[in-house]
């Protein structure tokens, strides 16, 4: 629908319905925030500076806490507790809970049936819905962007701002279609059409820019498909990326606990259904790439814009033309241990790590369980599984996911960010080389002097089995 | 927040594209619950050998020449990755007070207005010149008018560069953003009546 005969994007839509005092010369737009999550790494300086002003968080119904980033997943203890062994985070944690307790937000700790990685209990408890504002501090919040939120990571300052107020000053972002038109093949998914995106425009492409992902293939995808494409914004630089609604997303959303029910699930409909972008709206940028020419990728360099097709070689310095460019290649391979035409089929791997916010829902440890289902963990390779939230694991143990994973010789794991962030416990040792289902392979990022390849869940499996890179697509004989 | 009007100081050179805030600051280091006392940590892989406290004598902050510089040059697209506002209280904290790119990732340019860390974008070539004359004379230094929106170089030559109305206005007079929005309760109590509230409760 258009408003005064303009035609609008998704983005414009619900960014339009969120501003309380329009941009000027002088000032950014004051969004509202319908959605705030937070968590105990980003959160401490924001309570300390409302606390230190004497304020109140203005909309506690409207926040909701989770313990992610700093928690362990190793096992439970006789008492059902994971004990937090690093006394940092153990403080950190203490101070989450008093502040949520103090300022009477919701919030699950750890261990808590409905704990796990903030931007997969959004989703999961319904509380992420079309054409909300959602925010966190946290740059993966872009995920939330699947169902058609306009969902961004923010500063702790920003966090503060929202607490106190539920509002943020932003200047308006420009957006950027990026077409994914045809269909994927077998064993190609939904991480490998981000990896693919994010090397084509490069780590930065996307700097000032909402992303709304468009066309066949993103349609054909799952929600969480699509909640994978959309986390990976902030790595092409966006700070957001956005799906239109359809059916796949309000099957997704009705019957969980916090979805309208009955003639509110009705109106909601009607909104949601006007939020697509009209036909003919103009987009500031434009890009389009071709499911059905992608095969599995991965990552050789220490960014994610250093990705490519999984059985392509490694760039070589003396072909980048650009000389900035040429000394990061250099600089990337280096870390990496890796030569310039080197092929990264056959690398041997030390570990796998299935997880993260952008790989560890269920579709995603079901593809990865179904491909295990009698295969063995090469012996060199040590592989860890870890669930999304405490309801994705709990959805796996009824499924029996989990003892396909410990058949096949792989550690299951309680949930959290565990080795995509690396602060807390679950790290790679200097050297080591590990194919992960994560969004970062920053130099250390997995663990001081670890080396990261990005893959999809499906070629992470592959390279468990094999003990080094493969392509799934070899492997799939027998796999529907 | 302090005001930032003018800023005056010796440059020292990263040049290298896509630093991310991993590498400003890793993320072991986040789980304090405090701004201050995170500039040990600026740069910490890069600046430390494997030990992770001997200094690292080939890593330029590690330099004796310079020890002191307070306008860090790097490549493209600096501050990409994590939105960990870490990463402005690290560089502040080990001393820096501005940061000069060709351009900034989204959430870090933001993240360090609200802190005080000048983000200054100038064009590929004042960058390069930038690159070179910290490298040839580590005495270099620059000076930053805010309310001109001026760098000058150590050249003499004198580039503008942008700034946000708004975050120049909070640097000039030593504000922060909250006080704007706590002064709109009206505005907000408004929208939200007209507005109703999408999730009742997150409870």
């Amino acid at each position: 629908m258009t408003q005064n005969g303009k035609r609008r994007t998704l983005f414009d839509k619900v960014w339009n319905a969120h501003i309380v005092r329009e941009q000027s010369d002088d000032a950014p737009a004051v969004l509202y925030i319908d959605l705030h999550l937070v968590h105990e790494v980003t959160s401490p300086q924001a309570f300390s500076m409302i606390r230190e002003r004497g304020l109140k968080v203005r909309r506690p119904d409207q926040t909701i806490g989770t313990m992610d980033h700093s928690t362990p997943t190793t096992p439970r203890n006789e008492l059902g507790i994971i004990p937090v062994a690093d006394a940092m985070a153990a403080k950190q944690l203490d101070t989450f809970t008093k502040n949520c307790e103090d300022y009477g937000i919701p919030m699950y700790a750890l261990g808590d049936e409905h704990q796990g990685i903030v931007h997969v209990i959004g989703p999961e408890k319904g509380l992420t819905q079309p054409g909300m504002t959602i925010v966190c501090g946290d740059s993966h919040t872009s995920t939330h962007g699947a169902f058609s939120a306009l969902a961004f990571g923010i500063g702790t300052s920003e966090v503060g701002h929202v607490l106190a107020t539920q509002t943020l000053l932003q200047n308006r972002p420009n957006t950027m279609a990026v077409n994914i038109e045809g269909r994927l093949g077998e064993g190609v998914t939904a991480k490998d059409i981000i990896l693919a995106v994010i090397a084509r425009i490069g780590i930065g492409g996307g700097t000032g820019h909402v992303f709304e992902y468009r066309g066949e293939a993103i349609r054909s995808l799952s929600m969480e498909g699509r909640m994978t494409v959309c986390n990976m914004s902030i790595e092409g630089g966006a700070r957001a990326g956005m799906v239109a609604p359809d059916d796949t997303t309000f099957e997704y959303i009705q019957g969980r606990q916090h979805a309208p029910q009955g003639a509110d699930w009705e109106a909601a409909l009607a909104r949601w259904r006007d939020l697509p972008t009209d036909e003919g709206a103009a987009f500031d940028q434009e890009i389009t790439l071709r499911a059905d020419e992608l095969i599995p990728m991965i990552t050789y360099g220490t960014n994610p814009g250093m990705g490519m097709p999984i059985n392509a070689a490694v760039p070589a310095p003396e072909d980048e033309r650009d000389i900035n460019k040429k000394i990061a290649l250099e600089k990337a391979l280096t870390y990496m241990d890796l030569a310039p035409g080197q092929r990264l089929l056959g690398q041997a791997i030390d570990v796998v790590f299935i997880g993260s916010c952008t790989n560890s829902r269920i579709t995603d440890l079901r593809q990865a369980a179904q491909f295990m289902q009698g295969r063995k963990v090469a012996d060199s390779v040590r592989m860890m599984v870890v669930p999304g939230s405490q309801q994705v694991k709990k959805q796996a143990e009824s499924e029996g996911l989990h003892e396909v994973f410990r058949a096949a010789g792989a550690e299951w794991r309680e949930a959290g960010c565990s080795m995509c962030i690396a602060m807390n416990g679950d790290q790679l040792q200097p050297g080591q080389y590990a194919v992960s289902t994560s969004n970062r392979n920053f130099e250390g990022r997995q663990g001081k002097g670890g080396r990261t390849f990005l893959a999809s869940p499906l070629t992470a499996a592959a390279s468990a089995v094999a003990g080094a890179v493969t392509d799934p697509r070899t492997m799939l004989a027998g796999l529907n | 927040m302090e005001k930032v009007s003018r800023i005056q100081g010796s440059i020292v050179a990263i040049p290298v594209n896509d630093i991310d805030t991993d590498q400003i600051i890793p993320a072991r280091f986040l789980k304090v619950t405090e701004k201050d006392g995170l500039g040990k940590a600026a740069f910490c892989d890069w600046r430390y050998l494997e030990d992770g406290e001997t200094p690292n004598p080939e890593f330029v902050l590690n330099r004796p020449e310079y020890h002191g510089a307070s306008v860090l040059i790097a490549g493209n697209n600096f501050g990409c990755g994590s939105s960990r506002e870490h990463a402005p209280w690290a560089l502040l904290g080990a001393g820096f007070k501005a940061v000069i790119s060709t351009d900034f990732a989204d959430i870090f340019r933001n993240n360090s207005l609200k802190n005080g860390l000048l983000p200054i974008i100038v064009d590929s070539e004042t960058q390069q010149q930038l690159f070179s004359l910290a490298e040839e004379d580590p005495s270099a230094s620059v000076s930053v008018d805010v309310e001109e929106q001026t760098l000058t170089l150590p050249d003499g030559r004198t580039v503008t560069f942008p700034l946000d109305g708004f975050a120049k206005y909070c640097l000039l007079n030593g504000v922060d953003q909250l006080g704007y929005l706590l002064a709109l309760d009206d505005e907000v109590r408004e929208f939200e009546s007209e507005n109703p509230q999408r999730v009742a409760t997150t409870a």
